[in-house]
């Protein structure tokens, strides 16, 4: 008599159990993700914009609130501006070439081909390699006695070249880090696109004597046009934010001035570089003005983000 | 159809030249930096540059560190991103679509802007100088949770979780006797990603770590600096934390490779 409600309860327990198990689960599996965002990714965010209005440095105990204050010493400062011309001048020296680089390797990529894979790999193994690796290998390349880049110029007649002494060619020199990092990369994203795009259309195209380069131009470009957005939008974006490669640059080519001006005359001194200097670097750990500079470098990154993606949605077959 | 592999042959020596080329000044002798021309082929001395670098700097311990971080980052990252990857793929439950658009959304998010208050976080929680700070923030990513998502949605068979639900698995059940097997090569791939991206890390661990409790990257920046200037040293060091990787990498390249595709496509 009594085991029967007994069974009833639990099978009704159970089946409790199981419509929240199927409600309620989905979130908790989703939740590690938001929860950590939250924490390590959104709260710093908006934080900065709150610390970004104080007079606030790590050695005080008391913050004051400024307002607008850092924001306006901020854009009298000459370095700050100096920040801004290398970002931008070593953003489009490294980004344009190397994309239309990628795009150029991953369309000789995208036929039948023998050692499809070794190719591939190749391409990727810059990427592999580290920031720190990548800066330390090529500032001896680069470097103004014995360097082999200098040594290869000579047979031109050129002069030892000090790369990282002057703007245009410290910036010359971080391009061609940067390039060798992430053009394989991009190459290998453009590939993967490319792949999607149905055969018959070269097949016709072939058919209708169009050359290599006119069938590159347009079916290829207008039909991955997409992928190309994403990749300007991202290269923009990384971009803006280059920092590793000028802070050890200056480190490692000797130059002097400290590892966060950027060489000696902050010749190749980013902005990202320029908010470590401030926030870091500094003997008196400047958060509320490195915030400042954090909260205008974002309003940048937007910002071109922003036109590069209408100018790429923009442009219509002929992007090259 | 000739010059195209000339091409693609000269794209691949300027790949793994720079590579090889470390590895021959850092098995030189210091005075061999100064001849004209550079050398081209390894020389002898590679062991003995490779014992100076760690002397100068705790390189032991930034391997320790270095192999502890990347390590729990993608056991952790694989886990995390299957998980809520086979909620969006295959579970059905309200805010779904938004909830997924977000976490791409997020990934276009510079996380580098709130480097000051993640630092200052990261001294509340009395973190700074350890490993935590490295291996917390980084427990699951945007990208680890769309790659999973995306795999699972087309390589696991809906109809094999109804099987698994009509024999009376919970949820946790199917994630565990079901999809985390079939996840296996997709995983792989995105743990060998985040452990290369992880090991590579170097703007973080710079901020947030001391020099005497370092990480390989910050070690090597070390090695790299001014104040030592010994191009030799620097690239035995690089040479040592730079080559494992690139073995792993000559090994799996060609599964990574398709990893990375596939992640990026429909990005």
């Amino acid at each position: 008599m009594s085991t029967l409600p007994l069974a009833i309860t639990r099978r009704r327990r159970r089946s409790v159990r199981h419509t929240l198990d199927l409600r309620v689960s989905p979130y908790a599996y989703v939740a590690p993700f938001f929860l950590l965002f939250c924490a390590f990714g959104l709260f710093p965010l908006v934080y900065t914009a709150w610390v970004s209005l104080h007079e606030w440095t790590l050695l005080s105990e008391t913050q004051e609130f400024v307002g607008l204050g850092n924001y306006s010493t901020l854009l009298a400062d000459a370095y700050f501006w100096n920040a801004t011309f290398n970002t931008l001048s070593i953003g489009v020296l490294s980004t344009v070439p190397q994309l239309a680089l990628a795009i150029w390797l991953a369309h000789l990529l995208n036929r039948r081909l023998r050692f499809q894979t070794l190719f591939r790999v190749s391409l990727l193994l810059p990427n592999v390699t580290s920031v720190v690796a990548v800066v330390v290998i090529f500032s001896q390349l680069f470097g103004r006695d014995f360097g082999m880049i200098n040594w290869i110029l000579s047979w031109f007649g050129v002069g030892n070249i000090d790369w990282a002494a002057g703007t245009a060619t410290s910036h010359i020199a971080l391009s061609v880090m940067i390039m060798w990092r992430w053009t394989g990369y991009n190459a290998l994203i453009f590939l993967a696109a490319m792949q999607a795009v149905p055969r018959e259309l070269y097949e016709a195209a072939t058919l209708d004597g169009a050359s290599n380069f006119k069938q590159l131009r347009s079916i290829t470009i207008p039909m991955i046009r997409p992928t190309i957005v994403f990749v300007v939008i991202v290269s923009t974006i990384g971009a803006m934010q280059i920092i590793a490669e000028p802070m050890l640059f200056g480190q490692s080519s000797g130059g002097g001035g400290g590892i966060a001006t950027g060489g000696p005359d902050r010749q190749f001194q980013t902005l990202a570089l320029f908010v470590y200097e401030q926030g870091f670097a500094n003997s008196t750990f400047d958060f509320g003005y490195a915030s400042a500079a954090s909260w205008l470098m974002f309003l940048a990154v937007v910002f071109v983000a922003g036109i590069n993606f209408l100018i790429t949605r923009r442009v219509k077959g002929g992007l090259v | 159809m000739r010059l195209r592999y000339l091409t693609l042959i000269a794209v691949a020596f300027f790949s793994a030249f720079p590579l090889y080329y470390s590895v021959v000044v850092a098995s030189r002798h210091n005075s061999a930096l100064a001849q004209v021309p550079p050398p081209l082929i390894p020389g002898g001395n590679f062991f003995a540059n490779v014992s100076r670098v760690f002397d100068t700097v705790p390189f032991g311990l930034a391997l320790v560190n270095s192999l502890i971080v990347a390590g729990s980052i993608s056991i952790a990252v694989m886990f995390f991103s299957t998980l809520a990857g086979f909620a969006f793929a295959k579970l059905a439950f309200r805010g779904r679509n938004i909830m997924l658009v977000i976490t791409v959304a997020t990934m276009m998010v510079p996380a580098q802007l709130g480097i000051i208050p993640l630092y200052m976080l990261m001294v509340k929680l009395e973190w700074t100088g350890t490993n935590y700070a490295l291996i917390v923030p980084a427990l699951v990513n945007a990208f680890g949770v769309f790659f999973m998502t995306q795999y699972l949605s087309r390589a696991l068979p809906t109809e094999l979780l109804e099987a698994g639900r009509v024999d009376g698995c919970s949820t946790w059940g199917l994630f565990w006797h079901v999809v985390l097997p079939a996840a296996r090569p997709a995983a792989a791939v995105l743990g060998m990603l985040t452990f290369m991206s992880a090991w590579n890390d170097y703007f973080w661990p710079l901020v947030v770590l001391t020099p005497d409790n370092p990480t390989v990257q910050v070690a090597l920046s070390t090695l790299a600096s001014g104040y030592v200037n010994d191009y030799v040293l620097g690239l035995a060091g690089t040479a040592i934390g730079t080559l494992p990787l690139v073995a792993v990498f000559a090994l799996f390249g060609k599964h990574i490779i398709g990893g990375i595709m596939q992640g990026a496509v429909k990005g």
